[in-house]
């Protein structure tokens, strides 16, 4: 592959993950997992794992899958193990001379099921160092289910079981930083990234996580429109401001070494990216400023440090 | 050959003369030592499969769905809380008709936590989806291991295999063991090429569907075939090892049946002390007879309602509660197979041995007292009973 990125040539190759699923319009989940196929080299075969999530229920109902390559889904909690698994018969089996060529093996799990139920099924299978991708994409909450708060879920969102009310203010507690947690496996590669602009920062990262041996992590923001109740058409304008609001910076650490991979000419507010998603509507109103502080100086604490770690 | 191990190294030792693709591993007593001796054989290179160390059984199970799925032939061990942690999943590889063998090392479930032998693990996983065939000693462990791939990659079953054997009194204790050559053990198991497999470079395969009712029903019929079609296919294989091994299996084994009028229906080890039992009261001249349920699922019914025909009174001898306030797992199997019968022998439940209580041959003969009692009465007196427990008086 040239190393210089060129979005036209990239969606020409062949899709690897087709239209005809059942995502709803405007979904990043989608977006998501076709960015990161496509980053695979035309001559690899890959075998997809996915957890119960939108993106499985969707894309793999019976009799139809939306994946031309091959594509297992068990469980909500244990995605990671079973990619470990099929990464464990693949060395058996190509040592008995039972496959040929390569394959490379690529896990999507949402939040609920990557920082929650199957955290400890991921921890274990980046520590026993598989020859593979994790890949979160986080929309922020358990979208399958009617949107119920994860621990990725921002403070003060709104959810269905984190409600605002006269006492209750949306989620209390902060979003669980998951990436860095990864980073702590001291695992070859691990970025966040998101699907802005021509999707280079996407493609880069998925590149390098499939080619680079050993367990890699990418955690990758993902729009839900229903969830964070905002308009479908919306998608990329609010990607873009959780970027530039560096409310989700994109950096990368690959072998211990920090690096930011975009960082904003600008750095908005934190109310922009706020501002247009009902899920937020309630830090807007009067008397909740502190709200919309506290978000602020969250976020600036988080960047600061990131700066540092990077040395940017 | 003959050797002398325990059941846990009858098991590893078929595990190492299969040398399958992949295993899941994760110690829990009493069956970590399976695992334990494997590593050594992985470690000295005596086999060469993909040994993965996960950090929970749930992650084992989910390696070996996976691997299964892959194309290879999966295996891991494990007990109680184990398997119960595997719940969920051992549905999965059922219904994602995976063939899977798995060795249970029967313990009792928490709580409170207890690591000796009965048969809850084992018994809370048999709506699963999973063929359950149990040893009674460490030669019955070894055998039945070694037919569980047989019988359940068979592409008309193609269903997951539990291999059970009572943990500590047959995975501890050392006996005389009769081994296969390595070279015929592979003959028998033969490759495993399943028709469809993830890694298969002509024809990619998506498994693990969201299914939908219009689907969903049907899928569930063909597993519910692939059981039934599985009871022949165990007597096949067992046919075919005899050939091999000179030993004999069938779905469940009858002790001195012929002409009993009082007789046992029992599970695991507990069939040594009760054979002592019956021999003791057949030289009394009483019909004494037993009968060890092998297979548990799929369930024997119709043979087990005949071979039970012609007797008096029959005690089924549960080693699991099951909490239904109607008798154990075994008991509901068993009542519900004679229902058949035109005329049914008097039947009655006790649970015994639970988290490793001992059980001893004069505690089987008090059964057949009860049950001789009943025969000559026709007073059945309470149907569903526990044995072997402290009075209320001797607690206190
Ligand atoms: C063990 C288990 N618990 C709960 C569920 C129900 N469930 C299915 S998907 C889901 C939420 C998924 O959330 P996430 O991983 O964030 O993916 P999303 O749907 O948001 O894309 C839940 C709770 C399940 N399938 N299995
Ligand atoms: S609810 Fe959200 S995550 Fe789920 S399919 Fe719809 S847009 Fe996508
Ligand atoms: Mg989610």
């Amino acid at each position: 592959m040239s190393t210089v990125y060129n979005l036209k040539r990239e969606v020409e190759k062949p899709a690897r993950f087709t239209g005809g699923h059942r995502l709803c319009a405007g979904c990043g989940a989608g977006i998501v997992v076709s960015g990161v196929l496509r980053a695979l080299d035309n001559e690899d075969r890959a075998v997809v794992v996915n957890a119960t999530s939108c993106l499985e229920v969707s894309t793999f109902m019976y009799p139809y899958t939306a994946y031309m390559d091959s594509y297992i889904h068990s469980a909500f909690e244990n995605s990671a193990a079973t990619c470990s698994g099929v990464e464990a018969a693949y060395h058996a089996l190509k040592r008995r001379g039972k496959v040929e060529g390569t394959v490379k093996f690529i896990t999507f799990g949402g939040d609920g099921g990557t920082y929650d139920i199957g955290f400890q099924s991921l921890s274990g299978a980046m520590e026993r160092g598989h020859d593979m991708v994790y890949v979160c994409y986080d929309n922020e909450a358990y979208m399958n289910t009617g949107i119920q708060r994860s621990s990725s879920t921002p403070h003060f969102a709104r959810t269905t079981t984190t409600p605002v009310g006269s006492v209750g203010q949306g989620k209390k507690q902060n979003k669980k930083d998951l990436t860095e947690i990864l980073v702590a496996h001291n695992i070859p590669y691990a970025a966040q990234a998101a699907p802005i602009g021509n999707f280079k920062d996407l493609h880069t990262k998925s590149y390098k996580a499939i080619y680079t041996e050993g367990p890699c992590f990418l955690n990758v923001l993902s729009p839900c429109p229903r969830g964070w109740d905002y308009p479908t058409e919306k998608l990329a304008e609010i990607a873009r401001l959780a970027v530039d609001t560096c409310v989700w910076p994109l950096y990368e650490v690959e072998e211990g070494v920090w690096r930011l991979t975009y960082i904003p000419k600008k750095k908005l507010p934190v109310e922009d990216f706020l501002r247009p998603q009902g899920r937020f509507r309630h830090m807007f109103e009067k008397g909740n400023e502190w709200m919309l502080e506290e978000a602020q100086a969250y976020v600036d604490q988080k960047w600061e440090r990131l700066l540092e770690r990077t040395g940017a | 050959m003959s050797d002398r191990l325990s059941g846990n190294e009858a098991v590893a030792y078929a595990l190492k003369q299969i040398n399958p693709d992949v295993m899941g591993a994760f110690p829990i007593t009493p069956s970590t030592e399976i695992p334990e001796y494997f590593a050594q054989y992985v470690a000295d290179g005596e086999v060469n499969t993909e040994y993965v160390t996960v950090e929970s059984e749930h992650s084992s199970m989910s390696v070996c769905i996976a691997a299964q799925a892959a194309g290879a032939r999966a295996v891991c061990a494990t007990s109680s809380a184990g398997l119960a942690l595997m719940y969920e999943l051992l549905y999965i590889a059922a219904s994602c008709r995976l063939p899977v063998t798995l060795a249970c090392v029967n313990r009792a479930l928490s709580g409170p936590i207890n690591i000796n032998n009965d048969h809850s693990d084992s018994m809370g996983a048999r709506d699963t989806g999973w063929i359950q065939i149990y040893a009674e000693n460490n030669q019955e462990a070894y055998d039945n291991f070694l037919m569980a791939m047989p019988i359940g990659e068979t592409p008309s079953v193609r269903l997951p295999v539990m291999t059970c054997m009572d943990g500590f009194i047959t995975s501890h204790a050392v006996e005389n063991i009769e081994l296969l050559e390595t070279e015929v053990v592979r003959k028998f198991i033969g490759e495993y090429n399943p028709e469809n497999y993830l890694l298969k470079k002509e024809n990619p395969l998506a498994v693990g569907p969201y299914d939908v009712s219009p689907y969903y029903m049907e899928h569930k019929v063909l597993e519910a075939e692939a059981m039934k079609a599985a009871k022949a296919r165990i007597l096949e294989v067992a046919t075919e090892f005899e050939k091999i091994s000179g030993r004999r299996y069938g779905l469940f084994e009858e002790y001195r049946m012929e002409d009993a009028e009082l007789a046992l229906v029992l599970i695991g080890s507990t069939a040594g002390t009760a054979k002592a039992a019956v021999d003791k009261l057949r030289e009394d001249g009483v019909k004494a007879g037993l009968i060890k349920i092998r297979v548990f699922r799929p369930f024997p019914g119709e043979e087990l309602a005949r071979a039970l025909a012609n007797t008096k009174a029959v005690a089924v001898m549960d080693k699991s509660e099951g909490f239904s306030a109607n008798g154990g797992p075994l008991f509901a199997e068993t009542r519900s197979a004679l229902y058949d019968l035109k005329e049914r022998p008097y039947l009655i439940d006790i649970v015994y041995g639970l988290g490793g209580r001992d059980v001893k041959t004069e505690d089987i003969e008090k059964v057949f007292g009860r049950l001789a009692n009943i025969a000559a009465t026709g007073e059945i007196g309470p149907v569903y009973t526990h044995m072997g427990q402290r009075s209320k008086e001797e607690n206190a």
